[in-house]
């Protein structure tokens, strides 16, 4: 099993604070990894890093065997990554249409994928020529991350896509996640719900303060309360 | 099984909201006005000369808003673009001359035409030598911005007076462009009915280019989210660039529109209406060209309704509008959804 993505001790500063501290990570191909971590853990900053929309101040970051540490936010994504923020980026003056068109690189969104998207997320047809502006926390959600999805791109970087969603839309998106993990997609994925976590990671890696401090199997750790509660504390909410 | 039997079926539709208030706002000022100013025939001319006006400062804003809304870019030197183009028209006159006097009407409308294209291409050309000397320098930090536009703006104000000299050069309007059209009592300069449909043709087609293109599209998003838009692969520094050649051209047509109104030209021209211009797109709401526009207007059209009811005020009316309308919409009337 190879690796498509391979960080090695990266620190990264935002201006003259010091976030990652050495962060090794590796995201196997074809697979979902979890990253979980307590509030502040650094795990929003590694995947900024990993896009380039932070610079890594030292350590490498490795995609498909091309260093990328120091390239720019544009030919990351061009290079086959695609990413889902925190803030779930939509451009709520765009319509859902204009969103995803931006999305498609060339213009022009393939038939069959857009019926496949909208099977995974049926609210994005019926409000395709309206502005993204008007959609529900969830439905911008389903938005970011069709956004990502709309053309088959190598890895997907998805930043907390359950936060703030009524639990009825958080299976949803695990049933969409699902799917989408069936089509051989490789997806880092950052999960506070632990459940969802649970249903999804083929692996995991837990943050703390700024570095990774576990590594393993999600079942392993799945089914180990103790490790749960020593690396993730009590701000996992594992029976939600 | 997908998401799909999950979705509640009969969710209505959210309404889409056009917000119509702000563009309310130009005929309702209009026929407050009427009333005030008495004379129908006076309110036609000082409507028509406060359309044509709105419309030439539309078209010197509109590229800064732009500007600032895709890169947190403050430039106060946008003016210079402005007294450039219309000194650069003078490239296109010096040959031209004889088509200024003729009375072929198609000639007189060829000069002006002449002059905008040159003076579109040298202040584009040098809206594009602007952003890598001057802008580019000091991406991200606006008391920079703010001191070294300043600079550039002086700097060529000083070379116009090197280039064409520092006295006022008098400029003629190409005769069939001259006097006005008389309906009834009302009279509405023919010049001012050009400039109102020049700058409508402009608006027209931004807004096209804005909504039905993909770099528009890239725009209005970019505006809205610099970084997602770089996120899903496009170099935002291209666009802005872009955008910043696009409307230095713009303000260049201003420019020369400009000069034709007030047939002279001055190196300060351009400092001069810098303030009304920044007025004006605080007013629309930063980085939007729909409220660019309706600022343009209203702030031209209570400059000029002012100046015949209360002329003391005329020059605080454009702060006194600015005021208010930011008391009722604090980001300006059509406010751009920032991250
Ligand atoms: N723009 C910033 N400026 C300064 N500090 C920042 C900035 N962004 C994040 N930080 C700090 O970096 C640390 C890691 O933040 P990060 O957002 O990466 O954590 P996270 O694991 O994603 O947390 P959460 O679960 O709350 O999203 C935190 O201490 C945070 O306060
Ligand atoms: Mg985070």
């Amino acid at each position: 099993m190879t690796d498509m993505l391979k960080l090695q001790g990266v620190h990264t500063h935002i201006g003259q604070y010091h976030i990652l501290h050495g962060v090794d990570l590796a995201v196997p191909r074809g697979q979902l990894t979890m990253l979980l971590g307590r509030n502040g853990a650094g795990k929003t900053t590694t995947l900024r890093t990993i896009m380039g929309l932070w610079q890594a101040s030292q350590g490498s970051v490795t995609f498909d065997g091309r260093d990328i540490t120091k390239t720019p936010t544009p030919e990351i994504a061009q290079a086959g990554i695609a990413y889902v923020p925190e803030n779930m980026g939509i451009f709520a003056d765009l319509t859902v249409r204009e969103n995803m068109i931006l999305a498609a690189r060339g213009g022009e969104i393939d038939a069959a994928r857009l019926k496949w998207i909208f099977g995974l997320f049926p609210a994005l047809e019926k409000f395709w020529s309206l502005a993204a502006g008007v959609l529900s926390g969830g439905q911008k959600q389903m938005l970011a991350i069709a956004r990502a999805i709309v053309e088959p791109r190598e890895l997907l970087l998805i930043d907390e896509p359950t936060k703030g969603l009524a639990p009825a839309i958080i299976m949803n998106m695990v049933q969409a996640f699902r799917e989408l993990k069936s089509t051989g997609a490789t997806i880092l994925l950052v999960e506070q719900n632990f459940l969802a976590a649970k249903l999804l990671g083929d692996h995991v890696a837990v943050m703390d303060d700024g570095r990774v401090v576990h590594t393993g199997a999600m079942a392993e750790l799945a089914e180990d309360t103790t490790l749960q509660q020593k690396l993730l504390g009590l701000s996992m909410d594992a029976h939600q | 099984m997908t998401a799909a039997a999950d979705a509640p079926p009969t969710a209505a539709l959210p309404k889409v909201r056009v917000d119509y208030l702000p563009m309310l706002l130009v005929p309702l000022l209009m026929l407050v006005a009427l009333p005030l100013v008495g004379s129908v025939s006076t309110w036609v001319t000082l409507t028509v000369a406060a359309l044509a006006m709105g419309m030439m400062i539309f078209l010197m804003a509109s590229g800064l808003t732009l500007v600032f809304g895709l890169m947190d870019v403050l430039n106060f030197g946008h003016g210079v673009f402005i007294s450039f183009g219309a000194y650069v028209s003078l490239i296109a006159l010096g040959p031209l001359a004889g088509w200024v006097e003729s009375d072929n009407l198609l000639l007189n409308i060829g000069v002006l035409l002449a002059c905008i294209l040159v003076a579109m291409l040298v202040t584009g050309g040098l809206g594009y030598a602007f952003e890598r000397i001057v802008i580019r320098p000091v991406y991200g930090q606006h008391l920079k911005q703010i001191l070294i536009t300043m600079g550039g703006m002086i700097v060529a104000e000083q070379m116009i007076h090197v280039i064409w000299g520092a006295s006022p050069i008098p400029l003629r309007l190409p005769e069939g462009l001259r006097g006005a059209i008389v309906i009834g009592d009302a009279a509405m300069e023919k010049y001012r009915v050009i400039a109102v449909v020049l700058g409508l043709t402009v608006f027209g087609i931004m807004h096209l280019v804005l909504n039905r293109t993909k770099i528009g599209l890239l725009i209005r998003a970019g505006v809205e989210n610099a970084e997602m838009v770089e996120a899903l692969g496009y170099r935002i520094r291209r666009l802005f660039v872009g955008v910043f050649v696009a409307g230095s051209a713009l303000a260049g047509l201003g420019g020369v529109l400009w000069a034709f109104y007030r047939q002279t030209l001055t190196a300060g021209m351009g400092m001069e209406v810098n303030v009304l211009i920044f007025i004006v797109i605080i007013i629309g709401g930063l980085g939007s060209v729909g409220g660019c526009f309706i600022g343009a207007l209203l702030v031209a059209l209570v400059a000029n309704y002012t100046g015949f009811l209360a002329p003391k005020l005329a020059l605080g009316s454009s702060i006194l509008l600015m005021v208010v309308i930011l008391l009722w919409r604090p980001q300006g009337l059509y406010p751009v959804a920032k991250r």
